[in-house]
């Protein structure tokens, strides 16, 4: 299918994930995420999936564990408060090396917040949220199209790393409608699953867990754990460039912002400073080499977000002082406008002089 | 004078020494179940979702595919599994804890939509894993850890009958009430874990067996005396017998 | 007509079974087994032991297997 269809990001992603192979979906409702949800409960049982709204997230994040485990490509979906619900689940379905997507359509926090888009959850998102030495794959798209693309790779990741992975996007992204063709990939990954809980017929029992009350071997799967997640950072760091080649002043943002800042270095082009943005699209693992390389030219590197400074702390690491690392935010469902960024870069430009 | 063996360990129980402490019920509920997967033939599709608990280990004694679930969300992994394959026999292993407290979103639920899995809840009126603190199904009267003085109704509320309360709902379509404590009890008990397997494979509804269970070591008791504590003290507050079944015949 | 064994390996000398036997056949061992347990013996020097089976079901352990004599023309198990 490759004609082009008008489609709000969430129905996108859902139709993305469809696409890709998943059958399950299981998921609550909350606000802004609910049209991924709505469109899986007549689509999935078009191609013999299944879709059930479950009782709360927490429910949900466990359905997926069940159905990851039984072999099936799973998906769920939520915003904010509900990805908070699902922390343990997600902490078990990594332990359990189990293949997921978990969609986070961020909404303004802490607690319930507002609905309007935010970026708050990075930490979240990157860092952990759920307890113990694990991460998620993040993805952030910026468009539509790009939802469809990353949703479509995300499964592809799950099954190659057994591992969740998280398509990071807002409340813009979901709602907004745009153009979006879905391509099925070359080749897809074709995952070898032994492993899964299926009936013990003709093999010996299949044990899905994540309690190893001996250290020693609790250590062992650590370890292990931690050189697949290096494997996952040595392949799988995604990120654009964009006009960064002869910029002076290096926008850094994701998702909503990044597009937003695209529109801010067209006006500042035309004004004459050279600028340009370096957008991550891997969140996890975060692409540290190519803000590291990009501070050894430019001078200022401005990070712009929807929160008090999250990926910022990530973008000072990678450039380790080489360069003077700016920030500037809207928070609480405020969206900065291309104005304000436009507005921001002078000033550090004024600055430099 | 040519014998022959009557009784002996059903094949779906490993021979591996349990953990579980002398007299506990668990021992005896894990037997009647693997009876009952031998008898039904159906060992190489069941799939058993182990609590969090002193259970949280069965899957070293049934030889057969299994999930560890988190607490109390043994339900919503047994339904994402069934979902994937309904011809598979799912059941949950549950305790007090996981099935009538923290686990009681996903026990109301998985009975609402009628979802075609069994649960085996273990009820011994405290919490044992974690060294007998109280739990929903705590006796008026009972010591634990976290009721020395004994279950005031004032400060700690009333045990739940979750039985009567999943009942209720259409989707629940086996729901009986079992015990050990006597060689009769447990023959009645296998016949209604019996039944509820029978619930599921006919896929006429959820079911769900509560075993009445004894904890000697968290009673502070012998297992005999806790066998006869089970008669005497739960029983009464939580009456055996089939509280429902479906319309259609076994 | 019947007899029944006691599978040291299983057996925690919990005593239900003791406490089942309708005909007190069953006792406590003065010895202790390798798992550090005494654990129930039968003691049947009259052979009144009859296969009934109630030790087997109460067994938490699956400690016991419980034989009885053949008995023409009766259906198995």
């Amino acid at each position: 299918m490759t004609e082009k269809k008008f489609m709000a990001g969430n129905e996108a992603i859902a139709e993305a994930a469809v696409q890709a192979g998943c059958r399950c979906y299981f998921g609550y409702p909350i606000t802004p995420q609910n049209e991924i949800g709505e469109y899986m409960s007549w689509r999935l049982p078009q191609v013999g999936g299944c879709y059930l709204q479950a009782e709360s997230e927490v429910a949900s994040i466990y359905m997926v564990f069940g159905a990851a485990g039984a072999g099936t490509r799973v998906m769920t979906s939520s915003s904010s408060p509900g990805i908070s619900l699902m922390q343990e689940g997600i902490s078990y379905i990594a332990a359990a090396e189990l293949p997921c997507v978990i969609v986070n359509m961020m909404r303004a926090g802490p607690g319930l917040g507002g609905i309007q888009p935010s970026q708050s959850d990075y930490f979240q998102a990157t860092k952990g949220g759920g307890h113990g030495d694990y991460h998620m794959l993040v993805l952030a798209p910026h468009t539509a199209q790009e939802a469809v693309n990353l949703t479509m790779l995300a499964f592809d990741l799950a099954d190659k790393y057994r591992n969740p992975v998280m398509i990071l996007g807002d409340g813009n992204i979901g709602q907004m409608m745009e153009p979006v063709e879905f391509k099925s990939p070359e080749k897809p990954f074709v995952a070898r699953k032994e492993w899964i809980v299926t009936g013990a017929k003709n093999r010996p029992r299949n044990i899905i867990k994540t309690l190893f009350l001996d250290p020693v071997i609790l250590e062992k799967r650590n370890l292990a754990m931690g050189a697949k997640l290096r494997e996952a950072v040595k392949n799988e760091v995604r990120f654009e460039p964009y006009m960064i080649e002869d910029a002076d002043i290096v926008i850094a943002a994701y998702g909503t912002v990044a597009r937003i800042a695209k529109t801010a270095i067209k006006i500042l082009r035309e004004k004459g400073l050279k600028v340009g943005l370096l957008r991550p699209i891997s969140l996890y693992p975060f692409p540290y080499q190519a803000f590291a390389q990009t501070a050894e030219r430019v001078k200022s590197i401005l990070v712009v977000e929807m929160s008090l400074g999250q990926m910022v702390e990530d973008v000072k690491l990678a450039v380790c002082g080489k360069s003077r690392v700016h920030f500037y935010c809207r928070v609480g469902g405020m969206v900065p406008s291309y104005d304000e960024i436009v507005a921001e870069v002078e000033k550090i430009a004024k600055e430099a002089k | 004078m040519e014998m022959e063996m009557v009784s002996g360990r059903p094949k779906t129980l490993l021979p591996v020494p349990t953990h579980y402490c002398p007299g506990c019920g668990h021992g005896v509920i894990h037997r009647l179940v693997a009876e009952v997967i031998d008898g039904l033939g159906i060992r190489e599709k069941t799939v058993v979702v182990a609590p969090v608990g002193c259970a949280v280990l069965l899957y070293n004694y049934f030889d057969v595919d299994a999930y560890e679930a988190a607490h109390g969300r043994a339900p919503a992994i047994a339904t994402g599994c069934k979902r994937v394959n309904p011809e598979l026999v799912v059941f949950t292993y549950q305790g007090d804890g996981d099935f009538a407290a923290i686990g009681t979103a996903e026990a109301v639920h998985v009975a609402a939509r009628g979802e075609k899995i069994t649960t085996i809840f273990v009820n011994n009126a405290v919490y044992g894993m974690t060294g007998g603190q109280m739990a929903p199904t705590t006796l008026l009267g009972q010591k634990t850890t976290t009721t020395t003085s004994g279950r005031a109704s004032e400060t700690a509320g009333f045990p739940i009958r979750m039985s009567e309360m999943i009942a209720t709902l259409p989707g629940a379509a086996y729901v009986a009430r079992v015990s050990v404590s006597s060689p009769k009890n447990v023959a009645q008990a296998k016949m209604a874990v019996r039944k509820a397997f029978e619930t599921q494979i006919k896929g006429l509804g959820y079911s769900l067996v509560e075993f009445l269970s004894q904890c000697p070591t968290n009673w502070h008791m012998t297992p005999v005396e806790s066998v006869r504590w089970v008669e005497e003290q739960m029983v009464p507050y939580y009456p055996l017998g089939e509280l429902k079944v479906p319309k259609e015949e076994y | 007509m019947g007899k029944v064994v006691i599978d040291e390996e299983f057996c925690k000398g919990c005593t239900l079974c003791i406490n089942a036997c309708p005909q007190h056949l069953l006792r406590t061992a003065k010895r202790v087994s390798k798992t550090s347990y005494h654990p129930a013996e039968l003691v049947d020097p009259e052979g009144k032991c009859t296969g009934c089976g109630l030790c087997a079901l109460v067994c938490p352990d699956a400690a016991i297997q419980v034989y009885r004599e053949k008995k023409a023309g009766v259906k198995e198990k």
